[in-house]
């Protein structure tokens, strides 16, 4: 079984999409790092610069793969979950 | 070929897949997230069986019902239905690019936020330009921003706004709508400013909003505010789309129905808020899901292959 790949999710505690992306994870076993926007602001900065985005959740796959919004189909693909 | 395709997988749609599980239909679902509108609700009160809980919690008890089921879900919303009369057909064809054949389609693709239709706005989505003040108004702590609307979900949105941000213009095309209890509340607000008869001209900005014009529909005189966020509050439209030109829709966009939940063309059906029955309720969008999998089904055993 490949390595599991980094997740970083941006999220504020207010936004029901930041957690069903949570869920997600849970449910599949894939372990991720959560950053709260809403209290700490260089959470929020480091979110804007990576994703150029103003809007969570900001799910961060390795690095490099950003998806901004809750995407189910997406994260599906790009960490290959059935 | 399928039996039936649901399209949207909120209340109408997943309360359509149990029933059609149950009459073990050969389908699919076909949405591009689970829940739809039902997500955004902070508290429901009124969902029987459940003592109040968050829209999230309500659609994560459906998700888990559905779970039971083993349906088909594709994370490939629909963008259009095209009639096969010849064959008594339809094909689907999704976003994605992808097409899939069907003897009949339920469409419970509920209703979107409103859009201003201004220079900006659809560029600025997520950068600013919000649609959803309930989860996103922490991002704006310390900032300006605006809100367009005077009716209860926009004042609502102001409500939350001025314990966060620095300051909150409302715009709004009219007096306010909203319910009295709460305009009373926000006129005790020093971090706001009601711009009441003002249009909004175009939403500023390259990555991110910096700013809005707006203009005085009674005096023609024109400002621009300086704001980083803009929550769009003017209602919601029916993402009836997927049937335009093949269903009749009324005067508000929904795709009208009888009370069997039968469309003006045969062998589609229509569930929930997209559809013209008048009260957009969550039991009432599943209820309605129930019955349009009831008659797709009955449909389908009548129907001559």
């Amino acid at each position: 079984m490949p390595a599991q790949k980094k997740v970083v999710i941006y999220t504020l505690p207010t936004c029901p999409y930041c957690q069903r992306a949570k869920s997600f994870f849970s449910a599949n076993g894939i372990e991720y790092e959560e950053k709260d926007v809403s209290e700490n602001l260089e959470n929020r900065e480091e979110m804007i610069r990576i994703s150029g985005a103003l809007s969570v959740p900001v799910i961060v796959i390795d690095g490099k793969d950003v998806v901004v919004g809750w995407n189910e189909g997406l994260v599906r693909e790009k960490l290959e979950v059935e | 070929m399928k039996d039936l395709i649901i399209l949207g997988a909120g209340p109408a749609g997943l309360t359509a897949s149990i029933y059609a599980a149950r009459k073990m239909l050969d389908f699919l679902v076909l949405t591009k997230d689970i829940g739809g509108q039902a997500m955004w609700s902070v508290r429901v009160e009124n969902y029987l069986g459940y003592t109040p809980l968050s829209g999230l919690e309500l659609v994560e008890k459906f998700e888990e019902h559905v779970k039971e089921f083993n349906i088909e879900i594709k994370y490939s919303p629909a963008q259009k239905v095209v009639s096969l009369p010849e064959k008594r057909t339809f094909k689907v064809l999704t976003e994605n690019g992808v097409e899939f054949e069907t003897k009949s389609v339920i469409v419970a693709t509920g209703k979107s936020p409103r859009y201003l239709n201004v220079p900006g706005e659809k560029e600025l989505i997520g950068r600013g330009v919000a649609f959803c003040a309930s989860c996103d108004a922490p991002l704006f702590k310390g900032m300006d921003v605006a809100v367009i609307g005077g009716g209860n979900a926009a004042l609502d949105a102001v409500m939350q706004l001025t314990d966060i941000a620095r300051h909150v213009y409302v715009v709004s095309i009219e007096d306010w709508t909203g319910d009295p209890v709460t305009i009373k509340k926000l006129e005790a607000k020093e971090n706001l400013t009601a711009l009441k008869y003002y249009e909004t001209l175009e939403i500023l900005g390259t990555n991110f909003v910096e700013g809005i014009r707006v203009k005085n529909r009674k005096t023609g005189e024109e400002k621009v505010l300086s704001v980083r966020g803009v929550f769009v509050e003017i209602g919601s439209i029916p993402n009836s789309y997927v049937v335009e030109g093949v269903c009749e829709l009324n005067q508000a966009g929904e795709i009208i129905i009888n009370c069997y939940t039968e469309t003006s063309y045969p062998g589609i059906f229509a569930a929930g808020d997209v559809s013209s029955i008048p009260d957009k309720q969550i039991i009432i969008a599943a209820g309605e899901g129930a019955k349009a999998a009831l008659r797709a089904y009955e449909y389908l055993i009548r129907r001559p292959d």
